[in-house]
């Protein structure tokens, strides 16, 4: 008997995402689902009642008929009290839940004997995990969007212009934290041609800062900021003052700051103090992404845009929700590969394996018994970093002149001619010299001529060479019936041995002859612009 | 009957024909031009030696009847060979060149008007020169035969190593130049006969078991090295015949071989004697598990399906297609081509990056691609195109495994270190089709399977090509 797969309409306020979108419902019936939608439920996100059925989801009028009916709920936001009361007892849940933030949620789930699966326990560092990653996609998303609200509240270009009318400077972006969020706001910024700087306590992450577009501000002090999982850690009270007067440089010199600081179950730092703010020109910019965990700068109204000092300070927590469409697109596409992960016999029944790395760490509540936090991940100790091999020399073109060789292989080599032609000049006969001399300069020739062909025509080539070779005929050729006449009495010659010898030659080698040179037009012919 | 002279001038112009034939082929605006350079230097020396004083009218009905059936035959061959099949034709041809050297060096050691002719000296060198023209020839003939069997599957493509092999030829080596010097020395017909057939006996089977020694990515270093011998095969025989045109050519022919063999050995960092010596996995111990440790990729491959590679390709701004032998046997390069129209019928830039080893033969994926009408303006050598994959959207490597392997340049301990490779990881995305996850010829494990942005398209090549041309059209 396959699952059902049910998808209620979010109901909490603002939230436009919705969990499955039409096309990932396909996939899902494809896996062998059955799959339940709460009427209304993507409307928010432009997807209608209709596209779902479409696309073979049966669409259930209200919440409690979805919940009561479904074996595996989708969500996005964690689900209410009374979202709890309707959801079946065994039942599966696969969701945003933050089990650090909701204890009491956590309870309630337990106590229904639910199984569920907290998208937000997901162990990213495994990297088969971030298919599945969902705070990654909303991240980037929410990064994009952090941006596109800066640029509506500001009141100049981002690029700098000269026009007619006078010449317009770029906007000077700054963002702290240079995590997926982070680096998603600067390749944005930087791609409606602001000037954006970026900070980040780990100072790997500054290849990637340049890399999309960005400048990257070091602190001066040293201290390694990388913490477990990707996240940053707490710094220590010399670096966060070094730190501070940073920030107070970049706050005075842009013109939007984006914040997105944030470390694992803690308030968000406070990095934009008041004072900062006040010194900040007029018309400028700060959009807190950290804004539902405290915020980054002081100042911030969670949820809000407020202006204060001139200052326009955005603090909403729902920039993924504000880019509905996209964002459901995304987060539904991350459960389906870990619906995938679940059901990997595609027959619509899901096996929730506690023995696999994701999947335990997904899991936060098994039939009942929470299996929150999941142990520390095993995972290898990262290889050493290899002794970097030396770039092999280039090798030479065609036609490129090659190098000069190294002055002893070069006396070498003459000297080891030199005795070589003494040698041959010493014993070799005259007639013999001729054909020697003829031999070098062809291969001279040769040496010369075939350095210029293109390697494209290689094969063509060998064929070539294989058909001129077939001159061998030639030799053949003299041998099958020469002027015997100077030949001195008493000789007997084996004619007969000799022409069959001959003639097996030149049949040999006009097959060559033939085959070789009209397979090269063969193949020559075909090679067109 | 044409005087010697006239002979002489005549072989002269045929020597700067061939010349030019080569010379031609160094674009393929000139080569078709060049090729008929050729055919006409060829039939001017044919013409010239026959109608020359070296041949008496008695012969020419043996040489029409034998140049007839030579003639019938390879232009049969020519015509039906397939161009996948071009690896082993050019092999089976390169062993009738050596068996006619070997058959003209008989011919001429059989016959008593020669040495007639000659002073002791003049005969001493004409001797060796017999003797080296059959060596030559011999080793050519039975090895290129060796190679056609393996690249046409009828002998299997693993190196047979034989234990002591090293041994076994040098006692080859000093056997047959101990009967050099007594086939030199020898007073009696007898002696110099047998001194001749147990070198040239000792040289058929050099020649297999070189050949047989030498693993299947080795191929074109072997290939263009027989080439190269059927070219100092001629040049030997030219010697032994005092005929310069024979010399000139096979000294042609012979840099010809041995320049490619060079280039193929650059191409794939390793040392001709190397190459020669035995394949991979021999002496070198390459596959050891693990390559000594810390060289095992990590992770898991992605697997993608034909419809997933036909949306990406369709997204794709650039895409760089790498074929390697795979292709060849699963004569995918039609369809490629029809994937290649439809991706730039919708303005997609399609190119091509050719490895030097990549097939079989030099130059063999040009000609594949070439006779599937695919443009030669957008088919690119490595050099040419390794620096433009980091801009490239989609890299599709189509059955090609070791010139694509990050580890040539990662990892110094992997056995093909410091080969030139192509830069296929570094495309946005790359997408590698293959039959399963056995590892190429070189036995060497492929990290690129493993990068994050790398897919695996797994199946027959032309089947899932096939199914990528559909999604495409759909």
């Amino acid at each position: 008997m396959s699952l059902q797969i049910g998808v209620p309409r979010e109901t909490y306020a603002g939230e436009k995402r919705v969990a499955t979108v039409p096309d990932v419902v396909a996939k899902l019936v494809k896996l062998g689902f059955r799959v339940a939608i709460e009427s209304g439920a993507g409307d928010a996100a432009n997807f209608p009642d209709d596209a779902y059925r479409a696309a073979g989801a049966e669409v259930m009028p209200t919440a409690a008929q979805l919940w009561a009916t479904s074996d595996i709920v989708f969500k996005v936001r964690p689900p209410t009290p009374a979202e709890v009361a309707l959801m079946r007892a065994g039942g599966m849940l696969v969701d945003f839940i933050w089990p650090a933030q909701n204890p009491e949620l956590m309870q309630q789930l337990a106590a229904k004997q639910a199984t569920v699966l907290a998208i937000d326990a997901l162990p990213r560092q495994l990297s088969r995990a971030q298919k599945m990653d969902a705070l990654t996609s909303m991240a980037g998303i929410s990064g994009y969007r952090a941006v596109i609200e800066a640029a509506n509240a500001f009141g100049r270009f981002f690029n700098g212009q000269v026009t007619a009318a006078g010449k317009i400077p770029p906007a000077k972006v700054f963002i702290a934290g240079a995590g997926v969020a982070g680096l998603s706001a600067i390749g944005t910024a930087a791609n409606l041609g602001a000037i954006v700087r970026a900070n980040d306590t780990r100072a790997e992450v500054a290849d990637q800062v340049v890399s999309l577009g960005g400048e990257f501000v070091k602190v001066d002090y040293e201290e390694e900021g990388a913490g477990g999982g990707g996240y940053a850690k707490v710094m220590s009270e010399g670096f966060q003052q070094a730190q501070r007067e940073m920030y107070a440089r970049e706050a005075r010199a842009s013109d939007i700051i984006i914040t997105t600081a944030l470390i694992p179950g803690k308030p968000a730092p406070k990095l934009i103090t008041a004072p900062m703010v006040e010194s900040m020109k007029p018309g400028s910019v700060i959009v807190d992404m950290a804004a539902e965990q405290g915020g980054n700068c002081e100042l911030t109204e969670p949820g809000k845009a407020v202006v204060k000092h001139g200052v326009t300070i955005v603090g909403y927590t729902d920039l993924a929700s504000r880019l509905a469409t996209q964002s459901s697109t995304l987060y539904s596409n991350n459960l389906l590969r870990l619906t995938e992960e679940l059901c990997k016999t595609k027959d619509g029944v899901v096996n929730v394996d506690m023995e696999d790395d994701a999947i335990r760490g997904l899991t936060v509540i098994k039939d009942g018994a929470i299996t929150w936090p999941a142990p520390p991940l095993k995972l290898p100790p990262p290889p050493p970093p290899r002794p970097a091999v030396a770039p092999p020399p280039k090798a030479k073109g065609h036609g490129e002149p090659s190098g000069p060789m190294p002055v002893g292989k070069t006396a070498v080599l003459f000297g080891v001619a030199a005795v070589l032609f003494l040698l041959v000049g010493r014993y070799a006969p005259a007639s013999f010299l001729a054909h020697f001399t003829v031999f070098v300069l062809a291969c001279f020739v040769g040496y010369m001529v075939v350095w210029n062909v293109k390697p494209a025509l290689h094969t063509p080539l060998m064929s070539v060479t294989n058909a001129v070779s077939s001159i061998i005929a030639i030799g053949a050729l003299v041998q099958i019936a020469p002027d015997l006449s100077a030949l001195p009495a008493g000789v007997t010659r084996p004619n007969e041995l000799i022409r069959w010898l001959a003639v097996a030659a030149i049949a040999l080698a006009t097959i060559n002859m033939f085959g070789g040179f009209a397979v090269t037009k063969r193949m020559l012919g075909m090679f067109r612009k | 009957m044409i005087s010697t002279s006239l002979a002489t001038v005549a072989y002269l112009g045929a020597t700067i024909l061939f010349i030019l034939c080569l010379g031609g082929l160094s674009n393929q605006e000139t080569s078709r031009r060049g090729n008929a350079y050729g055919m006409l230097g060829m039939a001017i020396a044919v013409l010239a030696t026959v109608f020359g004083t070296q041949v008496t009218s008695a012969g020419l009905p043996w040489i029409l009847g034998a140049m007839a059936v030579g003639a019938v035959v390879g232009v049969y061959a020519a015509r039906v060979v397939q161009m996948t099949q071009m690896p082993e034709l050019v092999a089976l041809m390169h062993s009738l060149v050596g068996l006619a050297a070997v058959l003209v060096g008989y011919a001429n050691f059989v016959d008593p008007a020669v040495a007639a002719m000659l002073t002791p000296a003049e005969n001493t060198i004409h001797e060796i020169e017999m003797y080296v023209g059959v060596l030559i020839g011999a080793v050519t003939f039975s090895g290129s035969l060796v190679a056609f069997g393996k690249l046409s599957g009828k002998i299997g493509g693993k190196p047979l190593l034989l234990p002591a092999r090293h041994w076994i030829n040098l006692v080859g080596l000093i056997v047959v130049v101990y009967f050099g010097v007594r086939f030199v020395t020898a007073h009696d017909a007898s002696m110099a006969t047998t001194a001749m057939i147990v070198m040239t006996v000792i040289a058929l089977l050099f020649g297999i078991h070189m050949v047989m020694a030498i693993g299947g990515a080795d191929m074109p270093v072997v290939v263009s090295m027989l080439n190269s011998y059927s070219g100092w095969a001629a040049a030997a025989t030219g010697f032994m015949l005092n005929n310069d045109l024979l010399i000139v050519v096979g000294a042609l022919v012979g840099s010809s071989g041995a320049i490619l063999s060079y280039i193929m050995c650059t191409a794939m960092n390793r040392r001709f004697l190397a190459v020669i010596a035995g394949g991979f996995g021999s002496d070198g111990g390459a596959p050891k598990p693990a390559a000594a440790g810390g060289a095992q990729p990590a992770g898991e491959v992605t697997p993608i399906s034909a419809t997933e590679t036909a949306e990406l390709l369709k997204d794709a701004k650039s895409v760089v297609i790498v074929p390697g032998y795979g292709m060849a046997v699963a004569q995918a390069q039609h369809t490629v081509f029809e994937i290649t129209k439809a991706l730039r019928e919708r303005g997609v830039n399609v190119r091509f990056a050719i490895h030097p080893v990549a097939g079989r033969m030099p130059g063999h994926m040009n000609v594949l691609l070439a006779e599937a009408k695919v443009p030669y303006d957008i088919v690119f050598e490595m050099d040419e195109i390794n620096d433009d994959f980091p801009d490239t959207d989609v890299a599709m490597v189509i059955g090609a495994n070791d010139i694509v392997n990050p580890a040539a340049q990662d990892d110094p301990t992997s056995p093909i270190a410091g080969m030139p490779v192509l830069e296929v990881w570094k495309a946005k995305n790359s997408i590698v089709m293959k039959r399963s996850m056995a590892s190429g010829y070189a036995g060497v494990d492929n990290p690129l399977f493993y990068k994050e942005n790398n897919r695996m398209l797994f199946g027959d090549a032309k089947k899932m090509l096939d199914e990528v041309l559909a999604a495409l059209k759909a």
